[in-house]
């Protein structure tokens, strides 16, 4: 079976959700292109949205239509092109309108299992609970006469586990889209040790199609990604926690939160990074990865205890931030949760006191957005780290210990053969987390 | 021709260009509209020609705000900007981008005619109503409809993305690209010097390199880069017409004036492909008509006001008035004798890739600023005038050389 025949039926799983609506959005325009090519004229396309909630879908139709909106605006030319025989079509918004209904004329929602019964691809998004995946990819292969192949986009749990569990005999892959998948342009693949080489070929030509990156992973609990992240947000904690002997709780979030930001120009700080993510989902990550990390414990009960008074981070249906160790108002950190006052602390009153404990940034800092396209970005971050380790302060300090630890962190998941390369490590931090450098460097001497 | 009356213009009023580049404009909030900027660009004529009751006759010029604004009529705007015009004759004129100057070349005519001594002249357009891609469409309506299906998603770009292919072709592509880098690096460095200018808040340090980015043709057209073009932009621009009977009646002097001394109008066949890509036939011919009625030569001009909706249309235009020979007009821009220090100062607020395009407004606001350049009002922006050059050239262009209007205008 070839690309575009087995794209001639495809399920997305958990398709209204956050990732699921993100990657039903990408399949579609995919097979929309292929639907295109003259040889594919007669065929017919189907992708099926399941989601088990009803109510969600007709958002998922409304989110999909809009940006094919958007998409179809940016591939005007493309567009024009493909509908030159049609002499109705002349404005772009004429061509436009058509592409949106030629690519939603496809979308099938629906609430049942079944439909995915004569899917070839099944492409999982649903959330990340180890039980859930396995019962509903032994279902459909078990009612399948197709041999399905699952896309799965777990984050952090082992595909061969899920392979094993539901009896997939190796039909399984790890296409990991980041958040929102839209946009984002990583993606990290994982093959189990079953997994055919023509599967793992299949993904790349869908993500080149896609115009995403794509990087490789071993099969470990958490990937790199998370493999990263999880650690390094632990790191963060277990700073913050030291922090706390001298300060209150909410004065040590602030702080660990603007080091990990201004200090080491990151797009956001750590526990801004953990609210972004979700208090929960980053527990929850934690929780799948613990069983397969031996030598560490990846374990939060700092997290724990947020849980247990839920607050919990993560993001509105509009993509709003929700309150999690911060508090936001459009977008912006405006206070600090203080665990052991159960309230939020205005960022003011905090700032007020400890930016001078943070001390100041070297002179030749330069905000994160500035250096992320800045054209000798490696000669500035040389500069900047060298005059970084030259201060005295408490927050360069810091921002020099973390950055080493993140160093520590990356070279033990290409040791751990959780990566394969360094390189990719940094690529991982680079496209799916926007860090303007990657953490296996040597900025720090 | 000859004009058989003295016609002066007075009285200019420019908004702000407002579209990207502006600080202050947010694409997601509400913005003034067609009301608020003709009423702006109105108001400030009238209070420097001492108000509306001596005003005899009004015309907009606006191309296509049935599109861009589901708004047509808009000659009745007038007594809106102010209740003394109730009851006044308005008129609107339509040229697409021509438009703002057939709005002047009807005040003049009327002002001719001797049926008015005073005329309210206003060019106006908000184009940031919808995104690029559908105003694409709209600006459209500029070429011949028939034609839309096989043009380029971006029609007009795509038009003179064209003449740029062809023009590279014949005289080499980096020799033409360098210049129109060149002509982009000044239409900001004058933009700069101009409060109302769209670009006035551009801080680019290496506009060269900007101007050489390579065309790419998956994402825009072949032949242009975003900065070869003009801007979309909202606003308006107003200035009087008056006789000297008029000028009488607003209390001003021919100093306070711009005199006009020669229009030339040509138009082409829209239907019609341009005879030689790299030409703009019908601009030759309407400058040549002005200089004639003026009795003036190119080299009399202190300074022109050009239409460069895409750079390599103000290389063209420069080569039509006879500046450069064909082909020449790339490297006579390199050279720097269309920089404000150079042999003839061109666009010297930024013109259309500087300081905007709100395309109806445009003639409209050429002649600001000519005004404002030969009375001493450029602020900034202003030039030497040499005492042996008191002359100043605009040429505003509808279409793909299309409707063309070009003005000759003296300082007093």
């Amino acid at each position: 079976m070839n690309y575009d025949i087995r794209f001639e039926n495809v399920t997305v799983l958990g398709a209204a959700g956050k990732m699921g609506s993100g990657i039903l959005l990408l399949t579609a325009m995919e097979m929309y292109d292929i639907s295109m090519k003259p040889e594919n004229k007669d065929k017919h396309y189907v992708l099926y949205a399941l989601d088990i909630s009803q109510k969600a879908l007709p958002g998922l139709m409304n989110y999909v239509q809009d940006q094919l909106v958007r998409q179809g605006e940016r591939k005007i030319n493309i567009l024009r092109a493909n509908y030159k025989d049609r002499a109705d079509l002349a404005y772009n918004s004429e061509i436009i309108a058509q592409y949106v209904k030629d690519v939603m004329s496809m979308i099938r929602p629906v609430t049942t299992i079944e439909s995915a019964y004569e899917s070839n691809i099944i492409f999982e998004a649903a959330s990340e609970n180890p039980e859930l995946k396995t019962k509903m990819f032994a279902q459909i292969n078990e009612n399948s006469k197709l041999n399905p192949w699952f896309f799965t986009n777990t984050s952090s749990i082992p595909i061969s586990f899920l392979n094993e569990k539901a009896k997939l005999e190796g039909r399984i892959i790890g296409v990991h889209f980041y958040n929102p998948p839209a946009v984002q342009k990583l993606v990290e693949v994982i093959k189990c040790d079953q997994t055919p080489n023509e599967m793992a070929e299949f993904v790349s030509t869908y993500i080149k199609n896609l115009r995403k990156i794509e990087v490789p992973s071993y099969d470990k609990a958490g990937f790199i990604g998370n493999g990263h992240f999880m650690r390094d947000a632990l790191y963060g904690m277990m700073r913050m926690e030291e922090l706390r002997k001298e300060m209150s709780f909410a004065e040590a979030v602030y702080t660990v939160n603007k080091v990990t930001q201004e200090f080491l120009i990151r797009p956001m700080g750590i526990f801004q990074l953990i609210d972004y993510v979700g208090i929960d989902v980053c527990q929850f990550i934690m929780k799948v990865m613990k069983p397969y990390v031996t030598d560490e414990n990846i374990h939060s009960p700092l997290l724990d205890s947020m849980m247990e008074i839920q607050v919990k981070g993560g993001q509105n249906h509009d993509g709003s931030q929700k309150d999690g160790f911060l508090k936001y108002e459009r977008g912006r950190i405006v206070a600090v949760w203080d665990l052991d006052k159960k309230e939020y602390v205005k960022l003011e009153e905090i700032a007020t006191k400890c930016d001078p404990l943070i001390g100041n940034l070297p002179e030749v800092h330069k905000a994160w957005k500035v250096i992320v396209r800045h054209p000798n970005k490696n000669e500035e971050l040389t500069k900047y780290f060298s005059a970084l380790q030259k201060e005295s302060g408490m927050g360069a300090k810091l921002a020099v210990e973390y950055q080493t630890k993140s160093k520590q962190i990356g070279e033990k998941l290409v040791s751990d053969k959780v990566a394969f390369t360094p390189e990719d490590v940094n690529t991982v931090l680079m496209t799916g987390f926007f860090h303007a450098y990657g953490p296996i460097n040597d900025f720090i001497k | 021709m000859q004009l058989r009356r003295k016609i002066y213009m007075i009285a200019g009023y420019n908004t702000i260009s407002m579209g990207s580049g502006r600080k202050e404009f947010n694409p997601r909030k509400a913005r003034p509209g067609l009301e608020e900027y003709m009423t702006e660009a109105g108001q400030a004529v009238l209070k420097q020609i001492g108000g509306a009751k001596i005003v005899d006759e009004c015309v907009v010029g606006n191309f296509i705000a049935a599109k861009y604004n589901n708004q047509g009529n808009l000659a009745s705007f007038f007594p809106m900007i102010d209740e003394g015009l109730k009851y006044k004759p308005a008129i609107r004129t339509e040229g697409a981008c021509a438009s703002g100057s057939l709005a002047l070349a009807a005040g003049i005519k009327s002002v001719l005619a001797e049926t008015a001594d005073v005329v309210l002249v206003i060019g106006t357009e908000v184009q940031n109503s919808m995104k690029a891609v559908y105003g694409a469409d709209v600006l459209a309506a500029a070429g011949w409809a028939k034609e839309r299906k096989d043009g380029h998603a971006h029609f007009f770009p795509g038009k003179f993305s064209d003449r740029a292919g062809k023009y590279y072709e014949k005289f080499g592509y980096d020799y033409t690209r360098q210049g129109m880098a060149t002509w982009y690096k000044n239409a900001i460095e004058n933009a700069r010097l101009c409060p109302t200018a769209q670009e006035f808040h551009n801080t680019t340090e290496d506009l060269i390199s900007v101007g050489m980015t390579k065309p790419n043709g998956r994402s825009f057209v072949d032949n242009l880069n975003v900065f070869d073009c003009s801007k979309v932009s909202d606003g308006a621009s107003a200035i009087a017409i008056v006789s000297e009977e008029g000028l009488k009646k607003c209390g001003l002097t021919p100093k306070d004036a711009v005199e006009v001394i020669g229009i030339g109008q040509a138009t082409n066949d829209l239907t019609k492909a341009p005879a030689d890509h790299t030409k703009l036939d019908a601009t030759a011919e309407a400058v040549k008509k002005a200089l004639k009625m003026a009795k003036i030569t190119k080299d009399d001009l202190a300074t022109i006001e050009l239409h460069d909706c895409f750079s390599i249309a103000g290389i063209m235009a420069l080569e039509a008035i006879g500046f450069a020979e064909h082909g020449k007009g790339a490297q006579f821009v390199t050279e720097g004798h269309t920089a404000r220090n150079g042999k003839i100062p061109v666009n010297t607020t930024g013109g259309l890739v500087g300081w905007g395009h709100p395309t109806g407004a445009t003639g409209v606001h050429q002649a600001v600023t000519i005004w404002e350049q030969l009375t001493g009002r450029a602020g900034d922006a202003q030039i030497n005038i040499p005492k042996n050059k008191p002359y100043a050239l605009t040429i505003n262009m509808g279409g793909d050389d299309k409707t063309l209007v070009s003005i000759v205008y003296k300082k007093n």
